[in-house]
């Protein structure tokens, strides 16, 4: 059986990072499109910290006898995982958007340097 | 409007020493060619050298690395309508009297995409050290393979591309260390590859930019782009052709 202090503690950390979430999104300083990996993370934590049969049943299932909050850190590091993996494909097309605009630069700086000798007048 | 003219597009990052030479030697072959040098955000001057030599500069705004370099100056060639295009490095190696040679199988129409070899007819005098000749050898079997033709040089940046290919390096190209993989984005899009046989020199200035890390790093990337390419579709362009 789950230890009560754990999924009090468990309970706790979790109903944070929802909160911290959600006022990085109301202050702007997060997108919702980024936040959502997240909210997910701290819902399904704080689920399984509160539902304690759920997760006793769970680590049953996993075969986790011992010590069923092991579940909850597996659970906690699989979520990490995939956010970071999501933010390697966000980075991923921002380093592709980004040589495009560099490229489109230099070409459009060479275009105007070249119309700029154009129509200088006295050419 | 299609230019018959010939794009030269030259990738230069801090190659102000040698910059001057390749941009004369390439426009004193009396081709019908306008030199493109890809200033890949170099800190000396290497703009500079390479305007006052009678290139069109493109200055990149940061560093972009010599797959993105090469690309702009595709896209440039694309833009501006130019049917042919050959490729140079910035540092001197690759000599520009070999251009004709190089270009002669697409004047023929026989091919895409020229790539000048330095192992085509085992001619040729260069020999490079051990580990890069297992390189380059394990690349163009494993680019043969995937690619179903066989090609002896993949690591070769002096190459030819005509209009095709031009447009299809212009959309996408590889970013870092993008020869190996740009060939065999070619043959599995239908482009029809020639090899000629190349002489280069050694290098007139600057120092390989490949040392043991980034070979390591070299290694590894191009393996995986390439089995990544290999399980892409790309849509073959032999029907896009007149």
């Amino acid at each position: 059986m789950t230890p009560l202090r754990v999924s009090i503690v468990g309970a706790i950390a979790s109903l944070l990072l929802i909160l911290v979430v959600l006022e990085l999104i109301r202050g702007r300083r997060l997108k919702e499109r980024y936040a959502l990996l997240w909210l997910a993370t701290g819902i399904v934590l704080l689920v399984l910290s509160v539902w304690r049969d759920g997760l006793n049943t769970i680590a049953g299932w996993l075969g986790v006898s011992t010590y069923p909050p092991a579940v909850l850190f597996a659970v906690a590091t699989l979520f990490i995982l995939l956010v970071l993996l999501h933010y390697s494909t966000v980075l991923s097309k921002l380093t592709d958007e980004n040589v495009d605009l560099a490229q489109r630069i230099a070409l459009l700086e060479e275009r105007l340097r070249r119309n700029a000798t154009a129509t200088r007048p006295g050419d | 409007m299609i230019e018959t003219r010939i794009a030269a597009i030259v990738p230069a990052f801090q190659e102000e020493v040698a910059i001057g030479g390749v941009v004369s030697e390439i426009r004193a072959t009396g081709l019908p060619i306008d030199v493109v040098v890809v200033d890949d955000a170099s800190t000396d001057r290497t703009a500079e050298v390479a305007s006052a030599a009678g290139a069109t500069v493109l200055r990149l705004p940061f560093n972009v690395g010599i797959g993105g370099a090469v690309q702009t100056g595709l896209r440039y060639a694309r833009d501006e309508g130019y049917a042919r295009a050959v490729r140079l490095d910035g540092d001197g190696q690759h000599v520009a009297a070999e251009l004709p040679t190089l270009l002669a199988p697409l004047e023929r129409g026989e091919a895409d995409l020229v790539i000048g070899s330095r192992f085509a007819d085992g001619s040729g005098s260069y020999r490079p050290p051990l580990a890069r000749r297992i390189g380059i050898r394990v690349f163009a079997r494993l680019v043969s393979l995937l690619g179903r033709q066989s090609v002896t040089d993949t690591t070769s940046g002096f190459v030819a591309l005509d209009r095709a290919a031009i447009e299809l390096f212009a959309a996408e190209y590889p970013h870092d260390y993008p020869e190996v993989e740009a060939t065999l984005v070619a043959l599995r899009s239908g482009l029809r590859l020639a090899q000629v046989q190349v002489e280069m020199r050694e290098r007139a200035s600057g120092s390989s930019s490949i040392t043991f890390l980034r070979s390591v790093y070299y290694v590894v990337k191009v393996t995986l782009a390439l089995l990544v390419a290999s399980l892409r579709r790309y849509p073959k362009l032999q029907e896009a052709r007149p």
